[in-house]
């Protein structure tokens, strides 16, 4: 019976090729091994998202005099609603930060190298949606800090050069952080992003299964012994991943994610107001840079230097590369190591200061 | 005939819409000094507004510009009126009824009746020329409604008014009363409720009556207070009290506890330790300070009762627990507080002694439903640590399963050599 | 295996479970039926984690205020002696305006819609 029913799917279906991409798809096992879950785990968390994302959407209502109110209903009233919209908030919290381990252990094991470029940009493109889906869902609730974090954030985006102004307008859907911010910004949240994003998932994972998975370049690749994915990687991937959900589960539960105070946009800002962690590094870089270098204009320098930060990297695979198509370890271990530590040690200083 | 008619409506009509001739302002407006100065003000004056002008208090002719004529005293030009005449001056029109009607048929025509029965007036009467008349209060040449906020007798602004010279140790002195009035009421709640707005509150003609204006004798006191503190004062009046501090010297009533300018929000602090009002008769020790501190003890005590039920359903509201049932509650427990002060006026402790069990009550009650509401929450850990504990066992049977399926090597592809 | 994906199925469920108060913020509540207050008597009724007093004038004539008095916040009540509405700690009397007609109160209560639904009486916040 099962059998058949099996058979009548694969007529239709062609499940034998599913089946033969499980039976080949392998999984090198060296020293680095370990990292490849990382990549797991940021696709299981984004899965978290989307569905406690949706739950909360049942209740949610994105309007400045209801988005507030409505938060905290779900957290007093709802039942499970804290627990639902803690998971959202601290898994948003690990993606992000997981999707920056993923990143470095990339870089650190030269996987960028040919022919996994478009992988690598891929990537990084959605490093840079989920720190818009940071950006924008922070404002949802409406309260207090998001709505001065926001205004900062997008007082930083009118700062580009030429094109910042308008950009903020459209942002901000009129001079300054209101109502109309807040409807755009759920229409991100919950409709732009996670469709571009779950597309350039798909994307992203089809090139992962195209090439295979990538050795670093000091270990021969025809000497590694490889695990079958099916059954035995994406058993003990789930594992990993049933780890996160309990330490999700014990931050919610432990640490339930705070409601704050309803945004008052004629409140003064609240003393000590920057970003979520993962902007704290540019809010701290840019709050060093002196307001006039030279002939230019500090702030302007900031945004404009981190702009061509972030195209730089996202070219890797063409500096980090050499004519022969291999990697250029040495130097990019380097500036990956800098990176990290620039990252760290601003991220803590914006912190602690 | 028609015509005539017609004329005759319509000249008082041309009359009207052209500005009246006011040779006064004209000529003094232009002029140096002292002598200036009404002729600036006076377009402030509600008096001007209404279609009024110097002439009508100064006597003379306002449409003439020769000087002599304007000021005869053919003209029935006074000048400057003596101080002592200033009220009956006034009262030539604000004592009218049929004149008032005119322009404020509403406003009351005894200002002057009263005034001659309050201090002032009675001083005024005898040939004190320093005591205040009229225009001392509602200034003069700039003399505005009462209700407009820059008048001086507006509520904000009265107490200033009556101490520019009850404050004043100079002017007070030979009349030996005290000068610290201001002082004090500038430290008091009902100041701080006026100045938050509340309108209502008293000022300093609330108690002693603005034309009247007089000290409250000792019988009336409480009739005073009891002009807004109703239920305070009916309690009072037939308490123990009443009859002694009546007999009291230095005022009665109410003022004995609370003071009379300077009147401080009550607390317990009034009833027992060093600043205890009580302790000025009953020495520590008797059965009245026994009294006075039982009922101390019993307010704070239910204060503090509130106070930490409050505290705890907030806690419980702030981590997202239902407890809008006892908040409500809560809001009835605080009654009783209020209710149980109120009782305090009886001096009698049975009496107060209901409210404050009733609210004790309540605090109790809404304190086990914040705990009870805060211990939910801790169930939530509980559901944590099962779901938890299905994760470990989970966990722990796919490491299992991995160990079993690759007992034998099979997963694993070796490189080929 | 099961059971560790009930657990995590279970606060879906109860999440979907519409909650007994329905509106995140309360706006509105069902103050009674019409039947149940006879013209010129009041109601105290609980709107939110606040009272709210309801007062029948007449027939068809409903009012609704914020029970809570704007002097000490004591909880008003009607009555129907002077067709006022009282406070009974300090004496505050307010009119059926919710304007303050005599005592301590500062300020006027704030007064809300009355709708009448088949024979359901509503109670809302004005916008």
């Amino acid at each position: 019976m099962t059998a058949k029913a099996i058979q009548w799917l694969d007529d239709r279906l062609g499940l034998s090729a599913i089946r033969e991409l499980m039976d080949h798809k392998t999984v090198p096992v060296h020293s680095a091994t370990r990292w490849y879950y990382f990549g797991g785990i940021t696709l299981f968390l984004f899965g978290i998202q989307m569905v406690t994302g949706i739950l909360l959407l049942f209740y949610y209502r994105p309007t400045v005099a209801e988005g507030f109110d409505s938060v905290r209903f779900i957290m007093t009233r709802v039942e499970f609603g804290w627990l639902i919209r803690s998971i959202h908030s601290w898994s948003a919290n690990l993606l992000i930060f997981v999707a920056f381990v993923h990143m470095f252990s990339v870089v650190l094991t030269h996987a960028y190298r040919p022919p996994r470029e478009l992988t690598w940009a891929s990537g990084i493109v959605l490093l840079g949606l989920m720190l818009g889906f940071g950006f924008s869902g922070y404002l949802l609730p409406w309260n207090q800090i998001s709505y001065f974090a926001t205004k900062v954030g997008t007082d930083v985006a009118a700062g580009t050069p030429g094109i910042g102004p308008s950009i903020a307008r459209i942002l901000r859907g009129g001079e300054d952080v209101g109502a109309p911010t807040l409807t755009r910004f759920f229409a991100l949240h919950v409709m732009v992003l996670p469709l571009i994003t779950v597309g350039l998932i798909a994307f992203h994972i089809l090139l992962v299964q195209k090439n295979g998975m990538s050795t670093p370049p000091w270990i021969a690749a025809s000497r590694v012994r490889h695990l079958k994915f099916f059954p035995n990687f994406l058993l003990r991937e789930v594992m990993v991943w049933y780890g996160a959900l309990a330490v999700l589960g014990v931050l919610a539960a432990i640490f339930p994610w705070e409601l704050g105070e309803k945004a008052d946009p004629f409140a003064s800002a609240p003393k000590g107001i920057r970003p979520e962690w993962y902007f704290l590094a540019q809010f701290y870089t840019l709050k060093l840079i002196p307001s006039h270098v030279w002939i230019f204009e500090g702030e302007l320098l900031g945004v404009a230097g981190f702009g061509v930060l972030a195209v730089g990297w996202a070219l890797l695979p063409v500096w980090g590369v050499n004519r022969a198509g291999e990697a250029r370890t040495r130097l990019v271990t380097g500036v990956a190591i800098v990176l990290i530590a620039y990252l760290a040690a601003f991220t803590l200083l914006g912190y602690i200061k | 005939m028609r015509l005539v008619a017609i004329g005759a409506l319509l000249v008082p009509a041309l009359l009207l819409a052209q500005p009246a001739k006011d040779s006064c302002v004209e000529c003094h407006s232009v002029m140096d000094g002292p002598i200036q100065k009404p002729a600036l003000l006076i377009k402030n004056d509600i008096h001007t507004a209404n279609g009024l002008s110097c002439a009508d208090c100064h006597g003379g002719d306002r449409t003439s510009d020769d000087p002599s004529v304007a000021m005869s005293k053919a003209k029935g030009f006074v000048g400057k009126p003596k101080r002592a005449a200033i009220p009956q001056l006034c009262a030539n029109c604000h004592g009218s009824a049929d004149f008032m009607r005119r322009y404020q048929p509403r406003q009351r025509i005894d200002q002057f009746e009263l005034y001659k029965t309050s201090v002032h007036g009675k001083r005024l009467a005898a040939g004190d020329e320093n005591v205040a008349t009229c225009i001392d209060c509602h200034s003069v040449h700039d003399i505005r409604g009462v209700k407009d906020a820059l008048s001086p007798v507006h509520p904000l602004r009265l107490p200033e008014t009556c101490g520019r010279c009850h404050s004043d140790a100079h002017k007070m002195a030979k009349y030996g009363i005290p000068t610290d009035q201001l002082e004090h009421y500038r430290t008091s709640v009902h100041w701080a409720a006026l100045k938050k707005g509340d309108l209502s509150a008293p000022t300093c003609a609330s108690c002693h009556g603005n034309h009247g204006a007089k000290p409250p004798e000792v019988e009336s006191v409480a009739a005073v207070c009891g002009s807004c503190h109703v239920l305070f004062a009916q309690l009072y009046e037939k308490s123990v009290h009443q009859p002694i501090f009546s007999a009291a010297s230095g005022g009665g009533g109410c003022i004995v506890c609370h003071s009379n300018h300077g009147i401080q929000d009550p607390t317990t602090a009034m009833l027992v330790g060093p600043k205890a009002v009580c302790a000025n008769c009953h020495e520590p020790g008797t059965p009245g300070a026994k009294t006075a501190a039982q009922m101390a003890q019993w307010l704070d005590g239910l204060d503090a009762a509130l106070k930490r039920s409050s505290a705890v359903l907030t806690e419980a509201d702030e981590d997202g627990m239902e407890v809008s049932e006892a908040q409500v509650r809560l809001g009835d427990g605080n009654e009783n507080l209020i209710k149980a002060r109120l009782a305090m006026h009886t001096f009698q402790p049975e009496e107060m002694h209901k409210p404050i069990e009733a609210g004790m009550a309540i605090a109790n009650e809404t304190l086990r439903a914040g705990q009870t509401a805060l211990h939910e929450k801790d169930v939530r850990r509980l559901g944590l640590a099962i779901s938890g504990f299905f994760i470990a066992i989970t966990v722990v049977a796919i490491w299992l399963a991995i160990r079993r399926l690759e007992a034998n090597g099979s997963g694993y592809i070796e490189p080929v050599k | 295996m099961l059971a560790s994906i009930a657990s995590f199925l279970y606060p879906v469920l109860k999440f979907l479970n519409p909650p007994l108060i329905t509106e995140a913020a309360v706006n509105e509540v069902v103050a009674g039926k019409v039947q149940d207050l006879k013209p010129n008597s009041g109601k105290i009724i609980k709107f939110g984690n606040k009272p709210a007093l309801l007062v029948r004038v007449s027939d068809t004539e409903w009012k609704a205020f914020s029970a809570v008095c704007t002097h000490l916040n004591c909880t008003v009540q009607y009555r129907d002696s002077t067709e006022q509405i009282w406070c009974a700690c300090h004496n505050g009397t307010y009119d059926l305006n919710g304007k303050v007609v005599s005592g301590p109160p500062p300020n006027p209560l704030t007064e809300y819609a009355v709708n009448v639904r088949g024979d359901e009486v509503i109670i809302s916040r004005r916008a």
